[in-house]
């Protein structure tokens, strides 16, 4: 579909009720069922093949005791379940700030609407007056349709928590939808994009199942580049007993560009504090995925997976654990880790070696975020950098969803920014910051099926994007999360073609000078830095 | 539209109800004394049945919604209200809330307009909302407050004070038709009205948030504006005996009610109304007053990588701990160089 068509200009609902519009699983919309196989490596419930598509979805034959029994202990377990759904006023507020309402133009992605979805349950289930009063109540007995009108619309929610900065209750459809997911999860409901990354992080310690020999070999395949740009090799080391930090990252910089580009940056900057201060930097293919898409799945599953990166920094006796540029990993990391899986007490309150800086807020998790880091030792002057070998770069910045509404993480990145690139422009107020807008695929919501989804998702961040790039010619958007740096790259081509996407570790490879280094002519992505395009020609 | 007409339908039931039986004796002493007591009962201990219901649920995770800067680095100012790391933060969060409506403020509206370059999309500030809300739930307040003179006595100060205050707009009129002004006119009960026809108003066309509304939507809301209507004509068009309503009202205060015999059919109206409201509160979204109280992603400090917050039914759960993982991998790992525990 061409832009112009997939921009939507309609959002008005329609004239029949929603209760009685029956949803319909469109192609481009939905993502693929979970392979059984995955599913079963974890031993989650009900493995089987099914279809979305298909009318029988082959549910186990107690599906709604099991659904409705997970909700009810759900509601005991959560109290931000029965909050939720107890108090909403229908007030609409948060009707137009979801990415998906804006873009699909369909009122059942209406955050409202979404959570009414369940709600309507939760009303004929568990409430009196519901109870009493049935659909005139506003509730809905669970059959199929109903079943499949939540799941439907329970993946078309990033659970990016822009609703509910809007709230007057901060009810947040965030929770709503992960806890929805727990319960589709109990009946085996899951997709493919999910299930499969999460098998896969189980076993082989990252989401894209990469082994330890082929997270080796991409890292070397970086080194080479380096040192095409450098002049020396950047060998990262890799389960170094007594290191003074454990690095981990998402999986997905480490296999397709320009998150590579992001990957290098972290080698360039872990060698030049190597060789400057003397600091000792390990990385695990163990513990080798910053990312949970056990948040996605079950509080459960996010436990299990995130558990390795404590037991990994147990093992190789690290001092605590430095965590690259990622969005939903550091939702996990703020505000689940220490709770889950804490107290980490074998590792030291979290203090940066070179500057002194004690990291006071992170001292019961023990994690630090690289750009925290970063801007730590830019600050106290402890990189030598050269801003202008970004020049060719007009930047805006893209916050991710969960560094800003789930943990506030919005100065730290835009001062390395300003510090390693001369040109910075921020988007419109009300798309930035804590009211930032999804990528569009988030939440586990980056699989090929569902690409019409993702796209017309992404339209409000594109938006933006394009307003700045009209107005001072950006022609880069900066991010710190590598989903982001997947989809915004698709996003971008399709509705703001020009603009690159970035890393911001990128970019402070690029601007680092780095100890003894040859006379550098190309940037991270082997293009000749500005100014450089004759001797790069030369060569 | 079919949720707002059957519960109008409901709410006009509700008021016929009472005009009837205020001739009726016996029903009086029903409408006056015991539906009154009853609603106080229902609303209390439904309400606080709630409430309980609610603080027994676990908050096994602190997931507020940061809406400002973090606290980290010692030179970046950090955002202590819209991202509290301290109990004050919350405290100060959690009033500007409540007594504000912070995050309705925030409120915006998003538009598709056509420009020269093709589709684009705007937001612009939506404050009505907000200014419904305010003067909808200011004006309650002190409707609720003023009433407080029929079971005080002596009235307060207080009371007196925010009677004062509410009756300062001066709205006179007076000939030998049609007079108002006298009692004098309280700006609060005019304004609830207007408000609240307001909220109704959105409900009925603003599109989305018609599609959104419920029964449960429309019933609070026209529920209240037939308690102010009813409020407005016993005092400035039926002129109700204030002395004998205050003998009843007393009288509920001090368990010894006492009916009188001179008030129009119009006060049962308007008691029986304000009981259904009461009585409704607990089984309805109406709940939202306590519960922003307990709204996880706004009540809590959002410090949970500095304090470690505990969950209280935090399960076992099986991990791949590093030994399996190493059995599975050795042999790669060692032909690419990494070091193993075992060989």
């Amino acid at each position: 579909m061409k832009p112009d068509e997939l921009f939507r200009t309609e959002h008005q609902p329609p004239e029949t009720e929603w209760t009685e519009t029956p949803a319909e699983i469109k192609k481009g919309y939905y993502c693929y069922a979970s392979n059984p196989k995955s599913v079963e490596h974890l031993d989650l419930p009900h493995a089987r093949a099914w279809n979305p598509l298909e009318e029988d979805w082959k549910l186990p034959e107690n599906w709604q005791e099991i659904f409705l029994n997970g909700f009810r202990e759900r509601l005991t377990k959560f109290r931000t379940l029965k909050i939720f759904m107890d108090i909403c006023v229908r007030c609409g507020a948060c009707a137009d700030k979801c990415h998906f309402f804006i873009g699909t133009g369909d009122p059942k992605n209406m955050p409202v609407l979404r959570a009414e979805l369940l709600r309507s349950i939760y009303r004929n289930d568990f409430t009196t007056a519901g109870k009493l009063l049935g659909k005139l109540g506003g509730g809905r007995k669970l059959t199929v349709k109903v079943l499949k009108e939540l799941w439907y619309y329970l993946f078309q929610c990033s659970e990016c928590r822009r609703c509910s900065v809007y709230c007057p209750y901060g009810i947040d459809t965030a929770e709503i939808t992960m806890l929805g997911r727990e319960l589709m999860n109990l009946i085996g409901l899951n997709i493919d994009w999910i299930a499969t990354p999460i098998a896969n992080c189980y076993r082989t310690g990252n989401h894209l199942g990469l082994e330890p020999h082929a997270i080796t070999d991409a890292m070397e395949f970086f080194t080479e580049d380096i040192e095409d740009i450098v002049g020396y090799d950047c060998k990262p080391a890799v389960f170094e007993e007594k290191a003074d930090i454990l690095f981990i990252t998402p999986s997905g910089d480490l296999f397709a560009d320009p998150g590579t580009f992001t990957a290098m940056g972290y080698l360039m900057l872990f060698e030049y504090l190597k060789r400057e201060y003397d600091l000792k930097v390990t990385w695990s293919t163990y513990a080798s995925e910053g990312g949970n898409f056990g948040l996605f799945t079950s509080n459960e599953v996010m436990k299990r997976l995130n558990a390795k990166m404590y037991a990994e920094a147990k093992r190789l006796g690290v001092k605590w654990i430095l965590g690259g540029e990622c969005g939903h990993m550091w939702r996990v990391i703020n505000q689940y880790m220490t709770t889950m899986n804490g107290p980490a007490n074998f590792l030291e309150e979290p203090v940066n070696p070179i500057t002194g800086t004690k990291f006071e807020n992170a001292r019961a998790n023990k994690m630090v975020h690289i750009t925290e880091f970063t801007a730590d030792l830019i600050k106290n002057n402890k990189l030598k950098l050269d801003p202008s070998r970004n020049d060719n770069v007009r930047m805006t910045f893209h916050d991710s969803c969960n560094p800003s509404r789930g943990m506030g993480l919005l100065e730290e990145p835009r001062y390395v920014i300003k510090s390693v690139c001369n040109h910075f422009y921020e988007m419109p107020a009300n798309t930035i910051r804590e009211h930032t807008f999804c990528c569009g695929g988030g939440s586990g919501l980056n699989a090929g099926e569902c690409e019409e989804l993702r796209m017309a998702g992404g339209l409000p961040r594109a938006n933006a994007v394009k307003y700045v790039n009209e107005k001072y010619g950006v022609n880069t958007l900066g991010t710190i999360c590598a989903i982001d740096r997947a989809v915004l790259t698709e996003t971008m081509n399709y509705w703001v073609p020009g603009v690159e996407v970035a890393g911001i570790h990128e970019l402070v490879g690029n601007a680092l000078i780095m100890p003894d280094e040859k006379k550098r002519t190309k940037n991270l992505r082997m293009e000749p830095l500005p100014g450089m395009e004759e001797e790069e020609s030369n060569e | 539209m079919k949720n707002f007409l059957i519960s109008l339908v409901a709410i006009a039931a509700l008021w016929l109800i009472p005009y009837f039986a205020a001739n009726v004796a016996v029903l009086k002493l029903l409408i006056a004394v015991i539906i009154p007591y009853a609603a106080v009962v229902i609303f209390l201990v439904g309400f606080i049945y709630k409430v309980i219901d609610w603080s027994k649920s676990a908050v096994p995770f602190r997931i507020p919604t940061t809406a400002g800067q973090q606290k980290s680095l010692p030179w970046i100012k950090a955002n202590n209200i819209d991202n509290p790391f301290t109990k004050m933060g919350v405290i100060i969060r959690m009033l500007l809330e409540v007594l504000a409506f912070r995050s309705l403020f925030r409120n915006t509206t998003m538009s598709v307009s056509e420009t020269e370059h093709g589709k684009r999309l705007a937001y612009k500030t939506e404050i009505f909302l907000w200014i419904g809300a305010m003067a909808f739930h200011y004006c309650f307040l002190v409707v609720v407050l003023r009433h407080l003179r029929f079971f005080l006595d002596p009235v307060p100060a207080c009371v007196q004070l925010v009677e004062f205050f509410d009756g300062l707009m001066r709205v006179e009129f007076f000939s030998s038709v049609f007079s108002i002004g006298l009692p004098g006119i309280m700006m609060s009960g005019l304004i609830l009205l207007a408000a609240a026809i307001f909220l109704l108003g959105r409900r009925l066309f603003n599109a989305k948030v018609k599609y959104i509304s419920l029964m449960a939507d429309y019933f609070p809301l026209q529920l209240i504006i037939a308690i102010a209507i009813s409020g407005i004509f016993m005092r400035h068009f039926f002129k109700v005996d204030l002395t004998a309503v205050k003998q009843l009202s007393m009288g509920l205060a001090t368990f010894s009610p006492v009916i009188p015999t001179n008030v129009g059919s119009i006060f049962y109206i308007h008691i029986f109304l304000v009981s259904m409201l009461v009585m409704y509160i607990p089984f309805s979204k109406l709940m939202h007053m306590a519960g922003v109280f307990l709204s996880p992603t706004r009540n809590l400090t959002a410090d949970t990588r500095m304090n470690r917050h505990i969950n209280p039914w935090n399960h076992d759960v099986k991990t791949h701990n590093y030994d399996e993982y190493e059995d599975e991998f050795r042999e790669v790992m060692k032909n690419a160089g990494l070091r193993v525990e075992k060989e």
